[in-house]
């Protein structure tokens, strides 16, 4: 048995010949915030859907919230939240309408639903839009609504893949702040994000490049171990090495 | 099974909120009915006949009174001659022609034979093979009043169609109508609703969610076989009042049918949404690959018989073809499942068949 919120071992997926994720080994504790950094297609998004059970892995294995993501997929899905890239919620329903669905999907009992949906309003500030419908709400607001319905069911992890892509930088804040809050709570989130300012939020981090780990650690011991003054240098010296040597 | 009902609640909603589609798809069967029934008819009316009686006498006399009686036919011309009657037909003034010969009642006197003429516009050949039949009634009927058996008993074959003794149009297309309406009502809105759903991302979220796929499924169907339910109940009350269609059978047994076709449909409508990848794609894909066939090879608007063999294999997998023979027996001969279980059992089959392709077909490509 593993205490770990998430534990990857050799993760591995291909696609025919292209290998889209090349055995990664990571672990997150809990309530840890873990930033999952890369370029695009580096298979950031490929090791998240694995690791939810919308993708079975090649090879390797990954426990998630304590099961077997292979066999005990049943378990890992009610245990936790995920948040895509793109946009989750019913835009024709309202917003209490897509909580109450949400909740009824993840087995909250209505009493529950009925008063998270509450906290849910006062925490986002959306209070008196609880029955409009969800498209006529500003793109920041419905990011982070989208984030609290993930945690709707308190799961023990939960995925945040590209959340604040799009939103202004207060939002961003804003949501940062809700990120922490969620990690205080003993909740682990992984999240990924292109903003390097963000990566510097998280306690740890990881750099995929072509599919594999190339750097993994506290922002600090990434920086000191690639050689580099901040991470968008660390960024650009793993992505692109030829670049980062002409820099 | 909170989570499966909040689902429909869900999916309910959708259709509720979308105004829109919503009038289109109760419009919809109403409209086709009306456009069906008044514009694509088969039986013809007020056919333009010319007549050419070279030396009119009593007996032609009772022959054009009985064509010009017929509100089949309206006659346009006669004359004596048949030498402009291609002007004629060119011109698309007259687009039957019936020649008597000379001396007809001589003829008839002497029991000559009666050589008479039919011409008939080809141009529309399902058109003008009711046009000769048509006519070639009333002259038959004349025929047999005017030369009376001469004492040795005549065998003659007559020719009736049952079931539908006035060639009523209306009668054979509501039954096609109403496989059409279902095709478009619930497998192309299915197919649009759960690719919808994969264009927004939130087919995702519900797949790694612990609803199953299956719950998914059935709570996608579940409002949509209202709707498709709604749909057929508007179509019978509009081919009922509109044009007189009747119903032979049970009410019962074709509602039931009906509820089984809209399941096919939306079984189709559901393989459709998970082999491909978009809404517009869906589109074409369930107006090529069901509406045609549902239109073509089921025959709601060719006989089957006339297709070509090939096209008439391909029609036994159309699932349309086998609720059509269901709906017209029930509707115009009055059958009851000991004629129609076979169909139905087909039916059942295929459902079940496309029932499961599609549920696993969703959890694979998404799940």
């Amino acid at each position: 048995m593993t205490t770990h919120a998430i534990e990857a071992r050799e993760l591995t997926r291909r696609f025919g010949k292209f290998t889209a994720v090349d055995a990664i080994t990571f672990h997150v504790e809990p309530g840890e915030v873990f930033g999952f950094l890369g370029a695009n297609g580096a298979g950031k998004t490929t090791a998240i859907r694995m690791l939810i059970g919308a993708l079975e892995p090649t090879s390797g294995s990954a426990t998630v919230a304590g099961y077997d993501i292979k066999t005990q997929a049943e378990q890992v899905r009610r245990r936790i939240g995920y948040m895509s890239q793109r946009f989750s919620l019913y835009e024709d329903l309202t917003v209490r309408e897509n909580i109450t669905l949400y909740g009824g999907i993840y087995g909250v009992s209505d009493r529950d639903i009925v008063s998270r949906t509450g906290d849910i309003l006062t925490r986002i500030g959306l209070e008196h839009a609880g029955d409009e419908l969800v498209r006529d709400i500003p793109l920041g607001w419905k990011q982070q609504l989208a984030f609290c319905v993930a945690l709707l069911h308190r799961p023990g992890v939960v995925f945040l893949d590209e959340p604040t892509g799009g939103v202004d930088p207060i939002t961003r804040r804003r949501f940062w702040e809700l990120i922490y809050e969620t990690g205080a709570e003993g909740t682990s989130v992984l999240v990924t994000t292109h903003y390097l300012d963000e990566a510097e939020y998280c306690r740890r981090i990881s750099i995929m490049v072509n599919g594999a780990i190339a750097a993994m650690g506290t922002p600090a011991e990434v920086r000191k171990a690639v050689g580099a003054e901040t991470l968008d240098e660390v960024f650009l010296k793993l992505t692109r090495p030829g670049a980062g040597a002409a820099a | 099974m909170r989570a499966f009902l909040g689902f429909v609640r869900k999916e309910t909603l959708h259709l509720l909120r979308d105004r829109q589609t919503l009038a289109i798809l109760i419009l919809f069967p109403v409209v086709q009915v009306l456009i069906f029934g008044f514009a694509v008819r088969t039986d013809v009316r007020d056919i333009q006949i010319g007549i050419v009686d070279p030396t009119p006498d009593v007996a032609t006399n009772e022959l054009r009174e009985r064509v010009a009686a017929s509100d089949r036919f309206n006659v346009v011309w006669t004359g004596s001659s048949a030498a402009d009657l291609e002007t004629r037909f060119r011109e698309g003034t007259i687009r039957q022609a019936l020649v008597l010969p000379s001396d007809v009642e001589r003829r008839i006197g002497r029991g000559d034979s009666l050589p008479v003429q039919l011409i008939t516009d080809g141009s529309d050949p399902n058109t003008a093979g009711i046009m000769m039949g048509y006519a070639s009634a009333i002259v038959d009927r004349w025929y047999r009043d005017e030369v009376p058996g001469k004492g040795s008993l005549r065998i003659e074959a007559q020719a009736r169609m049952r079931y539908n003794p006035t060639l009523e149009s209306s009668h054979l297309f509501v039954p096609g109508l109403i496989a059409f309406v279902l095709t478009i009502v619930s497998a192309l809105m299915t197919a649009l609703s759960i690719t919808r759903e994969k264009e927004t991302g939130t087919m995702e979220m519900l797949l790694v969610s612990p609803i199953r796929p299956k719950a998914i499924v059935a709570g996608k169907v579940i409002p949509y076989i209202a709707l498709g339910f709604i749909s057929v109940l508007l179509v019978l009350v509009a081919a009922r009042t509109v044009f007189g269609v009747p119903l032979r059978g049970s009410l019962f047994l074709l509602l039931a049918e009906s509820v089984l076709y809209i399941i096919t449909a939306l079984a189709l409508g559901i393989l459709i949404s998970t082999q491909v990848p978009n809404q517009r794609t869906a589109m074409i894909a369930a107006l090529a690959g069901l509406m045609l066939p549902t239109l073509l090879l089921s025959g709601f608007i060719f006989p089957l018989d006339s297709l070509p063999k090939v096209l008439q294999w391909l029609s036994y997998i159309v699932p349309a073809r086998w609720f059509l023979t269901i709906v017209r027996g029930i509707m115009l001969k009055g059958a009851g499942l000991a004629t129609l279980w076979q169909e139905t059992l087909i039916l059942v089959g295929m459902t079940m068949f496309l029932l499961v392709k599609g549920s696993r077909g969703l959890a694979i490509r998404l799940g």
